[in-house]
């Protein structure tokens, strides 16, 4: 499995647009927000995490088709589907993968961006949190959407259609935990149920995705 | 150490071949043979495990299938060591100096995967065989655009290597590998149309 992992990072890397693409997507999206809201600090602190967080959403989006198409077009897929490594380790992997090249560089560029909108100085720490617990959620999901989806034409689009609706616990919580926390209000009960979803699609999405593989691979 | 009994294989839910049945002894290979379309990479697909049978079943030790096809599985930003390399950790295998050489790739350890020619890459793809240690390979059309030679080292691998080591193959093909293999041709297990019931049926 972790030849898998490492695999996947050496692709992302070496093939461009792994680690930069996500981020810089972002990055964009957020600084144009104050473009076209206008430069009034008091709206957009306000919503500062709503901003962030569907943000996020997207730019974890933006890769997720490529987590299987490629190695379904080059016939890896199959051959890992003989291989010893059980489908649901794969797919596990595959995630994890995702999240290390998509997830992480967005959280940790998130504080800075956060400034860009300036967000109130209390929710900085549950800007973190709660973006760490979060997007390995949506790249679990994200991960059965793409293996619902591979070997369609055009299966972006779709996989878009059918992923976003699933983010959408993820961003209410999410953005949630962050808006009380620069409220100054507790935002522990947010994170919990964020924790409880990201953990709840690691247990069962990768079942979930190796029997969908399967029945593509037919 | 491969026994397929009364085997109907589908592709599409439409039944292709129907009643299949053969075995091949360690050290052993078939080569398939049959007119485009007649079912041979279905059922190579369907031993593979790679789809359900309809009827029947084929037995072979667990963890010993390994399939191979016209997609090599070939990362085209990896060299070919790190290739190779993957294919054997995913197996669990070491991967031996000598599959280099066996395979003329000791050239080209170094170069990536994209900037290979289809023929040296589908070296590759033959040598990816020879790393990940399994017994019963299914083979299907393992020398598209190799050239006379390359066909030779695969044979010879195959041979002296795999069939030796008392492997197994199962192999469709259209051109003479030089193996003294038996061949079987799979136009009298043709399904008959409407015969042997796909699974959709069975839905309705």
């Amino acid at each position: 499995m972790i030849a898998l992992l490492l695999r996947d990072l050496r692709l992302a890397i070496r093939a461009g647009g792994g680690f930069g693409l996500g981020l810089a997507f972002f990055l964009i999206v957020v600084v144009l927000v104050p473009f076209g809201v206008g430069p009034e600090t008091e709206l957009l602190s306000r919503i500062a995490p709503g901003i962030l967080w569907v943000a996020s959403l997207l730019a974890a989006l933006l890769s997720l088709d490529r987590i299987f198409a490629l190695d379904y077009e080059d016939g890896s897929l199959a051959l890992l589907a003989t291989s010893p490594l059980p489908l649901e380790g794969a797919a596990m992997v595959k995630a994890l993968a995702h999240w290390i090249t998509t997830g992480l560089p967005l959280t940790l560029a998130a504080p800075t961006l956060g400034f860009l909108l300036s967000l109130a100085p209390e929710a900085y720490t549950y800007l973190l949190i709660s973006l760490l617990i979060g997007t390995p959620a949506l790249s679990m999901i994200g991960t059965f959407g793409a293996a619902l989806t591979v070997g369609l034409r055009r299966g972006g689009l779709l996989l878009s259609l059918l992923v976003l609706p699933l983010y959408v616990p993820t961003l209410i919580f999410g953005a949630e935990a962050v808006r009380r926390g620069a409220d100054g209000l507790d935002p522990t009960g947010a994170l919990m149920l964020m924790a409880g979803i990201t953990a709840g699609s690691f247990a069962l999405l990768p079942f979930a995705t190796a029997a969908v593989l399967r029945i593509n691979l037919r | 150490m491969l026994t397929v009994q009364n085997l109907t294989c589908a592709r599409g839910g439409v039944p292709v071949l129907a009643g299949v049945s053969f075995a091949v002894n360690a050290g052993n290979a078939l080569i398939l043979r049959g007119p485009n379309g007649v079912g041979k990479t279905t059922l190579l697909r369907t031993l593979a495990g790679l789809q359900p049978a309809v009827v029947g079943d084929a037995s072979y030790p667990e963890d010993e299938g390994a399939y191979a096809s016209h997609a090599d599985g070939i990362k085209t930003a990896l060299t070919v060591t790190e290739n190779l390399k993957f294919w054997a950790e995913v197996h669990g295998a070491p991967l031996p100096e000598s599959i280099f050489e066996t395979f003329d790739l000791a050239d080209l350890r170094d170069r990536l995967g994209g900037t290979l020619s289809a023929g040296q890459k589908r070296r590759l793809g033959l040598a990816r065989l020879g790393v990940i240690g399994r017994k019963v390979l299914f083979l299907d059309e393992p020398t598209v655009s190799l050239d006379g030679f390359s066909v030779k080292l695969f044979a010879d691998w195959l041979q002296n290597t795999h069939l030796a080591a008392g492997g197994v193959a199962i192999i469709a093909t259209h051109i003479d590998l030089g193996l003294a293999a038996p061949e079987l041709d799979l136009t009298p297990f043709k399904a008959a149309e409407g015969a042997g019931g796909g699974s959709d049926e069975a839905f309705l």
